[in-house]
């Protein structure tokens, strides 16, 4: 009895077991999840992308074109009006501000940072930091312009090298003909571009800084291929708009996820 | 002793089944919730998906898979502690089910990014 009364626990529960278990079925959907904005703009009826302080390459002007992307994608992507001017000579407006033309030569005896006469790299735009920080000049452009939120920043965009290993995918072919492919690391010389933004959005009707957020994007082809300059940028670009536009817009990341039964 | 053994045996062997189909019914209601729940997010109606898990997970709060359902309209739309919270107790009740943790590892990204934009 005794065992017949531990084969029915055992039914009872196994039964228990595969009702809580079950028979799983799965169903892939697509999900679009908004990302709330980063910045509350709802006071601002109107953008100026007024430009940046740009270096690097000379292939490519990283102030115009940054200008033109950010001006064209804001006009599809943010209630904003974005508003049309020429972009601003931000680097004479740094030295204007600076006291003139402050040199190498002659920051040690002003005690001020020196400006460099070409921006090649990050370092070269340390000098320029001081201009974002000028309430009083961007609050004077604001009332120009009718208070807008304004983006302005930095911008480098430079060529970069580097060789190493990488890890490249071979196709093998056995003596039946069948393809398989392996991976194999191989040294190489590569060439490219750095891109390194920082967009700094500031209130036009105060002149303070709201935020600010820098990127860092890199692309390296085999030195026997030849990107331009250009297209380079826009493909960097293109990986950071999206966070970008967040900053002043909802944004929606599209997925998939798995609904069970 | 003998008559004690055979009587609780008894009492046992009638109990269990009988918490077998309890349970059974139980499970039973809460999929009907999280099928209906199925075919309505399918339609892109996902208040009304959550409503439906919602229910199924409070009929049958053991049912990994309405929490994980419901973690997946909460992320759609957009209530991140929410869905947070659905998907640990998901994860927590079948912590070896795959589909939920891939789930769960997608929604964390999202959701350290969605952080990382808030305390900007």
């Amino acid at each position: 009895m005794t065992a017949r009364a531990g084969l029915s626990l055992a039914s009872a529960a196994l039964a228990t077991t595969l009702v809580v278990t079950g028979c799983t079925s799965i169903y892939e959907v697509p999900i679009d999840t908004p990302i709330q904005a980063k910045l509350d703009v709802t006071p601002f009826q109107r953008v100026h992308v007024v430009g940046f302080i740009g270096g690097g390459s000379d292939e490519v002007d990283p102030n115009l074109e940054t200008v033109r992307l950010l001006r064209s994608q804001l006009r599809t992507k943010s209630r904003l009006r974005v508003i049309d001017a020429d972009p601003l000579p931000l680097e004479q407006v740094a030295r204007q501000q600076a006291g003139g033309t402050v040199t190498a030569a002659d920051a040690p005896e002003t005690g001020q940072m020196a400006l460099p006469e070409r921006i090649r790299d990050e370092k070269d735009l340390e000098a320029y930091e001081p201009l974002f920080a000028n309430a009083d000049y961007w609050k004077r452009i604001g009332e120009e312009f009718q208070q807008p939120l304004i983006v302005t920043g930095t911008v480098i965009f430079r060529a970069h090298q580097a060789s190493g290993i990488v890890t490249q995918e071979r196709e093998i072919y056995d003596q039946f003909g069948r393809r398989t492919v392996v991976p194999q690391r191989v040294f190489m010389e590569r060439k490219g571009f750095i891109l390194r933004p920082k967009f700094v959005f500031i209130d036009g009707r105060t002149g303070a800084v709201l935020y600010q957020e820098s990127y860092r994007e890199e692309r390296l082809y085999p030195t026997q291929q030849n990107v331009p300059a250009l297209s380079s940028f826009f493909e960097q670009m293109d990986a950071l708009l999206p966070s970008f536009l967040n900053t002043l817009s909802t944004t929606r990341v599209r997925g998939s996820r798995i609904l069970l039964k | 002793m003998d008559i004690r053994a055979f009587a609780v045996a008894l009492t046992l062997a009638a109990a269990l089944p009988g918490a077998a189909v309890a349970q059974e019914d139980v499970r039973k209601q809460a999929v009907a919730q999280v099928e209906f729940g199925i075919t309505v997010a399918q339609k892109n109606l996902w208040q009304e998906a959550v409503y439906r898990w919602q229910k199924a997970t409070e009929i049958d709060p053991t049912y990994a898979a309405a929490f994980n359902n419901l973690a997946i309209a909460y992320e759609q739309l957009g209530k991140f502690e929410e869905a947070g919270k659905a998907y640990e107790r998901a994860v927590e009740l079948e912590p070896e089910n795959l589909s939920i943790q891939q789930n769960y590892d997608l929604f964390k990204e999202l959701n350290d990014r969605a952080r990382r934009a808030q305390s900007r």
